[in-house]
């Protein structure tokens, strides 16, 4: 049986270590995501958890801790944000190169200058090419679904590669909710044994991981990294379902909201989908055809999924909670006008970036911008291609 | 060698082949100068075998036996270690003909 | 005490074909170290000469469990693997009798300078590791730049001798001290030339419980400009001239392990190496001056800390 327990974001995530056990757990604290740390260290403290906790001297060690641990042979998570991610970056990429099915919950913030300990998307997107599966997350509840569903998603045989959960900084790792917190013998279950591959502490087998190599495998190598997460897919399907089975709240890679009739439509992930929601709904009421389109997971990409449920729309938004200075584009919007480019039924597309540094995004923000895709359905023209929401001009 | 394709590699950048490296044979980049071994005059203290950077000592049974030179590099480090007075490693030319292992 | 002969039917743990120079130190001192325990063993090896030349891939020198991840975090990643241990051994999915060794490596470039850090915090959280900087006073992997231990006046690309320039401005850091700040149970220096005192350290160190550190001399032919077949010799100079002391503290306490009978000037250090050579010039005399004076410094205050 899951109680329903208030938990913020932070708590959520915590709580869901405290249910799983990873073997090590090596963080470092940063606001917005410390509570995390904090409380594993407790935990550690009231011996409710049986693996190890390090509290190393920085991110950079945190994530070559776990690293270390993970090639070692066993579940291994931390938790981080902005410039904790941002000291780590050398690192994940090693991570996912390694083939290491570590799990780290992002609380999203800003990166500096300014420095700026609100959220946005900044560092997760800043890490989008390192080879980690990205899920984002809505609200607490999905912060701690898909936190669970996260070992099993790194740690299937295929995968093995490295998955960050985003929730949003303050926005959910500070926030509070009545969650569904599931039993810990379930979520044990959900979660399972943990099946080392070729694991360092198993000495009759010696092996060098990590090696140099020469222009003559580098690229065989990555291509076989890259299999890894190619793989990810039916595993994030048939995780969701399972989960969805198991505790009532199913998941794939999108949610499709008010999307059946729709002929503007919204793209926006993490929490400010939720309010992206209460705009929809009262768009609707105004009879207007409106949907949201909320991308769960960022890598990998679901370009065909997304291109699908996007391809009839006459005008389509896409939000970014992060910029991408000098590029065509933020980066979810480049990646989904791409995704389109095969469809010779398309949409117009613009890209609006929105809440950097924690700055509010709110009902009002998201009927602007049905206002402007309506526009844009009605007369077929684009006029601003590219622009900022609640932004001082 | 045959390279493998990205499919036929061990996952995670592995290599599952320990000490596989003897096939290198070092004694390739050997020029000018190297090593000749005196098996009567050797007192086998095995100062060459420990002081060899390339592992290329022959040790068989429990006793110093000569040169490998598949991977002696020609240092000479084993012939100013060795401490005979009337050494029992010396360096020579090259192209001086020695039997396999060096030994007198 | 350990005979050679026994050591050298020991299995090698780093095999011949590596790709390291000609005349070069660094497998002397793992043909020593890796014989001091026979346990099970796992590695993790900063970026550096040694990781780069015993595993360019698909070939491997490692004939144990190794690991690289980067340059800066070896002591890091070591204390992740022995992390797992402890986690897993609790868990009872390692046998409680199960031991294994946990070493970290770095050069002088991955210890003093980019991996201090990582370094300091896996000591200081008490891990039950080993760590080995094999100190060759360069990054010789790259070429030759100055690390934090390149000596007073050594030319090296980063800190060139020119017109306006004597080579390196700056003493050398004492890393060894600031490891022995760290209150852990065993620090020292060694070099491979006193091999049954560098076999003992290594011992020491792989049966300390808790953290435990070496500082070893590595010879570099390449970067120091020196006559490849004297090394060994070399490194006695270093020894007689007190230039790099022979010494380790356990629990806190200072005791030199060697003693020249006769101490040698410095500039026989120098004079051997390539590294030095602008020294010698008449504007540069006070360098030669200076260093003396460093060194004979340092000899002195390690007396006064092992009350000699
Ligand atoms: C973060 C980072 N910075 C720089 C480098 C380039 N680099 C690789 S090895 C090395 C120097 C290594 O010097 P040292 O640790 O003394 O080892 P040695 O090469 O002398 O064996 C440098 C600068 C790197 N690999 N990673
Ligand atoms: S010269 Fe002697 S020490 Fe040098 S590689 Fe050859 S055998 Fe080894
Ligand atoms: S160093 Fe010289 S005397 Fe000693 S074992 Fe080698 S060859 Fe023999
Ligand atoms: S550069 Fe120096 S340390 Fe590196 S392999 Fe060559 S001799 Fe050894
Ligand atoms: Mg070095």
């Amino acid at each position: 049986m899951s109680t329903l327990k208030t938990l913020n974001g932070n708590q959520t995530i915590a709580e869901a270590v405290r249910q799983i056990d990873p073997d090590v757990m090596a963080a470092y604290p940063i606001t917005p995501s410390t509570a995390i740390v904090e409380a594993i260290a407790k935990f550690k403290a009231d011996g409710l958890i049986t693996g190890e906790f390090v509290c190393p001297e920085s991110e950079h060690s945190a994530m070559s801790l776990c690293i270390g641990a993970s090639s070692a042979g066993g579940r291994v998570m931390t938790a981080t944000a902005s410039q904790g991610l941002a000291l780590m970056w050398e690192m994940l990429y090693i991570a996912a190169g390694l083939r290491l099915p570590i799990v780290a919950a992002i609380a999203n913030r800003s990166l500096s200058a300014p420095i700026n300990i609100h959220g946005d998307h900044s560092d997760t997107m800043g890490a989008r090419d390192s080879g980690w599966i990205q899920i984002y997350s809505e609200n607490c509840q999905e912060a701690y679904d898909n936190f669970i569903q996260a070992f099993r998603i790194g740690e299937d045989l295929k995968v093995r590669t490295p998955v960050l959960v985003g929730l949003d900084g303050f926005i959910i790792s500070h926030s509070m909710e009545v969650i569904q917190v599931e039993d810990d013998d379930e979520v044990k279950k959900f979660v399972g044994e943990y099946k080392p591959v070729y694991p360092l502490l198993d000495t009759s087998r010696k092996m060098t991981v990590g090696p140099i190599d020469f222009t003559d495998y580098y690229f065989e190598h990555k291509r076989n990294q890259i299999e890894g997460i190619e793989n990810a897919p039916p595993v994030i399907e048939a995780v969701g379902k399972e989960f969805g089975r198991d505790f009532g709240r199913q998941y794939g890679f999108l949610e499709e909201y008010r999307m059946d009739d729709a002929e503007i439509c919204i793209v926006v992930m993490s929490s400010a989908a939720g309010t992206c929601k209460d705009a929809v709904d009262e768009l609707r009421s105004d009879g207007k055809r409106i949907g949201l389109l909320k991308p769960r997971i960022y890598r990998p990409f679901a370009h065909q999924k997304i291109a699908e449920a996007l391809k009839k729309m006459k005008a389509v938004a896409v939000l970014d909670r992060s910029s991408s200075p000098g590029a065509f584009g933020a980066p979810l919007f480049t990646d989904i006008r791409s995704a389109l480019y095969d469809y010779e039924e398309r949409p117009h597309i613009v890209n609006y970036v929105y809440g950097l540094g924690g700055r509010d995004i709110k009902v009002e923000h998201f009927k602007e911008v049905a206002l402007k895709l309506e526009k844009i359905a009605e007369t077929g023209k684009v006029e601003e291609l590219y622009g900022y929401i609640n932004l001082r001009e | 060698m045959k390279k493998e394709t990205w499919k036929e590699l061990t996952i995670g950048t592995i290599n599952l082949d320990a000490g596989n490296s003897v096939k290198n044979l070092t004694g390739t980049w050997r020029s000018g100068k190297k090593p000749q071994f005196i098996q009567d005059k050797c007192i086998q203290c095995f100062f060459c075998w420990l002081y060899c950077p390339h592992s290329a000592i022959l040790v068989e049974g429990d006793e110093v036996k000569g040169i490998n030179y598949d991977y002696c590099t020609g240092c000479g480090i084993c012939s100013v270690e060795c401490p005979p007075k009337e050494k029992a490693i010396i360096m020579v030319k090259e192209e001086v003909k020695l039997a396999e292992g060096g030994a007198e | 005490m350990a005979k050679l002969k026994d050591l050298a039917a020991m299995e090698d743990r780093l095999v011949a074909g590596h790709g390291m120079c000609i005349g070069c130190g660094i497998p002397i001192i793992f043909r020593i170290v890796l014989r001091a325990t026979e346990d099970p063993l796992i590695i993790a090896n900063a970026t550096g000469c040694l990781e780069v030349c015993t595993t360019i891939f698909p070939r491997t020198s490692w004939n144990i469990t190794w690991v690289h991840s980067a340059f800066e975090n070896a002591a890091a990643t070591i204390a992740g693997v022995e992390s797992m241990y402890q986690a897993l051994k609790k868990k009872g999915r390692i046998p409680e009798d199960k031991k294994i060794r946990f070493l970290g490596i770095g050069g002088d470039g991955g210890t003093y300078d980019i991996g201090l850090q990582a370094l300091s915090g896996a000591v200081e959280r008490g891990h039950d590791i080993v760590y080995i900087c094999y100190d060759n006073n360069v990054y010789a992997n790259t070429g030759g730049q100055r690390s934090s231990a390149t000596p007073l006046g050594a030319s090296a690309t980063t800190s060139p001798e020119g017109k306006e320039s004597p080579g390196k401005l700056q003493r050398r850091k004492d890393l060894t001290k600031i490891l022995v700040a760290h209150n852990i149970p065993y620090v020292a220096q060694a070099s491979p030339n006193r091999w049954q005192d560098l076999y003992k350290k290594a011992q020491k160190a792989f049966e300390t419980e808790g953290p435990a550190f070496l500082n070893i001399l590595c010879l570099c032919p390449t970067e120091w400009k020196y006559d490849e077949s004297q090394g060994i010799r070399l490194a006695q100079t270093a020894i007689d001239s007190c230039v790099w002391p022979l010494y380790e503290v356990e629990n806190g306490k200072y005791k030199i392990n060697y003693l020249p009978k006769e101490k040698k000037p410095v500039l026989e250090w120098i004079k051997a190496q390539g590294r030095f050579r602008h020294l010698f010039k008449e504007e540069n005399a006070w360098v030669l001056e200076e260093f003396q004076k460093q060194v004979d410094e340092d000899w002195e205050e390690l007396h006064k800390l092992a009350n000699l």
